[in-house]
């Protein structure tokens, strides 16, 4: 039998290499795609690129009108999304036992993440453009994202508090706190970093998201000027332009800020919570 | 005759079906130091939570019988429960600071009543952790996280966080279990000073604790 079985050493080299092949594929289609999208568009990109609004269905000016859209709409989503996340997390962490009713309301929140994006934008359409009457509108798009990222916020909130130490709370507890102060004095403080994490997710979807927005907040190209105009993002501006063959210089452009953006995001975030949480301990 | 500050009748605790205490009946006077000794999972952690009801939190927690502090029945009606813990502090068996600053800890409790004046904190700050006998080696660096001190002068933080909170009783659940002998010696000379204004109820496993510093001791 012994001598069937290879050296546990030769096997050891064997693995190690393997799992390094593996990682390496999964950086390498993320270089890839960094690397067709920001070749293309990067020698599209000027100032005059993201200081001008569209011209001529986007084959010429720049694309300052979509920029701002996508803004406003993941800052709406994201207004929406964290108390209501957050307070669902709390709620479901702190404030029940686990049972029959968490289990269901957990099971929904998984179903909700589940739900193809396109079924939100139709849920959007039906709901707040038809329904409430918001219109093909910022408004609109931005409570749908709302919607669609709520899930993710729910989940990581969730994960974050439930992994601050029990007995933190028991401490406060016996410190003759209330159980609120105790949540918001020692379990979201030390919750936080798990919960911005979730949060920046959101964000990386809310802008890359094009189905769920096209329904709700339309494709207009003018500039933006109160939550219930009707505009487009950056993300359907490249969908619009590429499909339509309107412009693919310019789509690749939009392609590169959007993929920028979502990454000047995620460092500005890692770099202010570790500056934050060095702080403090 | 001494004046009986706790009185525990019948007390029986349950975790749902499984009966962890059975009828205790004793009595602790005011300003002794009660010590309770027994072998492990025998009840005394349990015995402490009952007493300033953070067995509350535990689901299926259910206790029975009656505890009188100060001539009150902390289990009847209308008991304000965040009170009665402030009323009676607990120390852990393991220092658990809080993941703030020393300054912030020992002031966690006195916070949470609304309390803000500085120069009130300061005073505050600074009684307890003489007390707890742990001011002279943190006056300097009040500010730096707590999670930095070693275990002997976490745990004596947790007895002054307790302090500021200016309760009647000091529950002590092992406290000097996990510290070595020159800590556990500082944290016995300050329960000896403490005795003077506050009554303590000490639970450990060392019975050459017990005879150390209690008064009275009970077996579990």
């Amino acid at each position: 039998m012994s001598k069937l079985r290879i050296n546990p050493r030769t096997e050891q080299k064997i693995i190690s290499y393997l799992l390094y092949f593996l990682t390496s594929i999964a950086i390498i289609v993320l270089i890839f795609i960094l690397t067709v999208i920001l070749k293309n568009g990067l020698p599209q990109l000027s100032l005059e690129f993201l200081t001008r609004n569209p011209a001529d269905m986007g084959r010429e000016g720049g694309i300052l009108s979509t920029i701002l859209a996508t803004v406003f709409l993941t800052f709406i989503a994201l207004l929406v999304a964290t108390p209501l996340g957050v307070g669902t997390a709390i709620y479901l962490t702190e404030y029940t036992l686990e049972g029959r009713v968490t289990k269901i309301i957990r099971f929904g929140a998984e179903c909700l993440a589940g739900i193809p994006s396109i079924i939100f934008g139709l849920f959007g359409f039906i709901l707040f453009v038809n329904k409430l009457k918001f219109g093909w509108s910022i408004l609109s798009g931005g409570l749908t994202l709302a919607f669609m990222i709520l899930p993710t916020i729910i989940r990581t909130s969730e994960e974050a508090i439930k992994s601050v130490p029990p007995a933190y709370r028991l401490v406060s507890f016996s410190l003759g706190s209330t159980r609120w102060q105790t949540v918001t004095k020692v379990v979201l403080p030390s919750a936080i970093p798990g919960i911005v994490t979730g949060v920046i997710l959101s964000i990386g979807r809310s802008i890359g998201e094009t189905a769920a927005v096209i329904f709700t907040a339309g494709s207009a190209l003018r500039m933006p000027t109160s939550i219930f105009s009707s505009s487009r993002t950056m993300a359907v501006h490249f969908y619009i332009l590429a499909k339509e063959g309107v412009s693919m210089p310019k789509a690749y452009g939009t392609a590169a800020v959007l993929v920028i953006s979502i990454l000047v995001v995620n460092l500005l975030t890692y770099y202010l919570m570790e500056k934050y949480i060095k702080r403090k301990s | 005759m001494r004046e009986v500050a706790i009185q525990v009748e019948h007390l029986s605790h349950y975790y749902g079906p499984h009966r962890s205490l059975k009828d205790i009946n004793l009595q602790v006077y005011r300003n002794e130091i009660l010590g309770i000794i027994g072998p492990a999972k025998s009840g005394k952690s349990t015995f402490l939570s009952c007493l300033n009801r953070l067995n509350d939190l535990i689901p299926g927690s259910r206790v029975e019988g009656k505890i009188l502090v100060d001539g009150q029945d902390i289990y009847g009606p209308g008991v304000d429960v965040v009170a009665l813990r402030r009323k009676l502090g607990i120390v852990f068996a393991t220092p658990i600071p809080l993941p703030m600053s020393i300054y912030e800890n020992v002031v966690y409790g006195v916070r949470l009543l609304g309390k803000n004046n500085r120069r009130e904190l300061d005073q505050i700050v600074e009684e307890s952790l003489e007390k707890a006998g742990l001011w002279g080696e943190v006056k300097d660096r009040l500010q730096t996280s707590a999670l930095k001190l070693s275990g002997g002068q976490q745990q004596r933080l947790c007895i002054a966080r307790v302090l500021a909170l200016k309760p009647d009783y000091i529950l002590l659940d092992e406290p000097t279990s996990g510290l070595d002998p020159i800590s556990t010696m500082k944290i016995e000379d300050s329960l000896r000073t403490l005795k003077a204004n506050y009554t303590i109820i000490l639970v450990t496993n060392n019975t050459k604790q017990a005879a150390r510093v209690a008064d009275r001791t009970a077996f579990s």
